[in-house]
């Protein structure tokens, strides 16, 4: 028999992988890898791969939805709970702080100006990460004109991204009944 | 009531926001335009704030949103609790289906539907993303309120403003080009010329 894993055992060590990762992500891979797989051997390497692919078709944040699949694994649904809490916990003090000092400082006029210039940069960072996303997930003509729509739709049109979000996973449905007959794309 | 609706607004965007980090983004923009919780430029602030510090964007995010929203309402307590109703909002819709899919995820990575879905997902949520891009492009590069003055062509470039600009392509090339470089590296050099360029 596997002795059981402690609750505290499982908040912390998704505590520590929650606040010494930056970007979260797929940059919390490695450090799942080392401290999940290697270390506490609470999964192998193959259900942790999966549990990051499937933490990608599921809603909200893949690292929040790892440390759900572990903690379930683990300890059932309240240890999904707690190692959820134990990865988002760091991330939530560092930004309470961090919004309450901006706040305060965000009249002084250099600050002001660093913020300026900080947002070019954040402009620079999604669209980089746009890039990235398309060479992922756009992959033929369909794609394209789904991109197109969707852009046509949100900035044109004005319509609310849950509508679109919604339709797109029913076209999606759709499509691949109609298409999908023909053999595999 | 407000924290209600608070709850209510992130577990939508934590339910709706699928494919992770900046896919929360779209629905922060069309928050920060029904309500006063905060702006355009605070969620620009906040993206570069959780690019620079631990943690799952889109979590940040909503805490640092949350905080804002609570703040506008009961100062610096309720920042706090507003920031603790967002992350729990936003984490609530992923936990409940993790635990749901958890119970056979075989059968869920094999199926055909999912698969079906994000072959139209995937790039309806890059178009998505880059809708919010664009408004933060908006704010951050050009001067919409030039807008009101414009006369012709001949002012035309009063509505860009070229250190910005110029600054967005060397960062951009910086990003793409130097991929072992991390983003707080670029948002701290944005930072310097912002100060030094008086943005």
């Amino acid at each position: 028999m596997e002795e059981k894993v402690k609750m505290w055992d499982l908040f912390l060590t998704f505590a520590r992988i929650g606040g010494l990762t930056f970007g979260g992500g797929y940059a919390m891979l490695p450090m799942l890898q080392k401290e999940v797989v290697e270390t506490k051997k609470w999964a192998t390497e193959e259900e942790l791969l999966d549990y990051y692919a499937v933490g990608q078709c599921t809603p909200g944040v893949i690292a929040v939805n790892v440390a759900t699949f572990i903690g379930q694994k683990t300890r059932g649904v309240l240890g999904g709970i707690i190692a959820t809490f134990g990865v988002v916990a760091p991330s939530f003090v560092i930004i309470l702080i961090l919004a309450s000092l901006i706040n305060h400082f965000a009249e002084y006029k250099i600050v002001a100006h660093a913020l300026a210039g900080i947002r070019v940069s954040v402009a620079a960072l999604i669209v980089s990460a746009i890039v990235k996303l398309w060479k992922k997930g756009v992959r033929d003509l369909v794609g394209i004109l789904i991109f197109a729509a969707v852009v046509l739709l949100s900035l044109v049109l004005n319509v609310s991204p849950i509508i679109i979000v919604i339709v797109a996973m029913l076209f999606g449905i759709l499509y691949g009944r109609l298409a999908g007959r023909e053999g595999k794309r | 009531m407000t924290f209600l609706l608070l709850f209510y607004e992130f577990f939508k965007a934590g339910l709706f926001a699928i494919g992770g980090g900046l896919a929360t983004l779209p629905f922060l923009y069309e928050m920060a335009e029904r309500y006063t919780w905060f702006n355009e430029k605070m969620l620009s602030d906040m993206i570069a704030i959780s690019e620079s510090t631990p943690g799952p964007i889109g979590i940040n995010m909503a805490t640092y949103a949350g905080y804002n929203a609570g703040f506008s309402i009961a100062g610096v307590p309720g920042g706090i609790f507003g920031a603790a109703v967002a992350t729990v909002g936003l984490v609530a819709p992923s936990i409940i289906v993790i635990l749901i899919v958890a119970q056979f995820l075989k059968r869920f990575q094999e199926s055909r539907i999912v698969k079906d879905v994000f072959y139209t997902l995937r790039p309806a949520v890059t178009g998505l993303i880059a809708c919010a891009c664009f408004t933060t492009m908006r704010g951050s590069l050009f001067f919409p309120e030039a807008l009101a003055t414009f006369t012709g062509p001949e002012s035309l470039l009063s509505l860009f403003s070229l250190p910005a600009i110029a600054l967005f392509i060397v960062l951009l090339i910086g990003i793409l080009k130097l991929k072992k470089v991390h983003p707080v590296v670029f948002i701290a050099v944005a930072a310097v010329v912002g100060i030094v360029l008086q943005f």
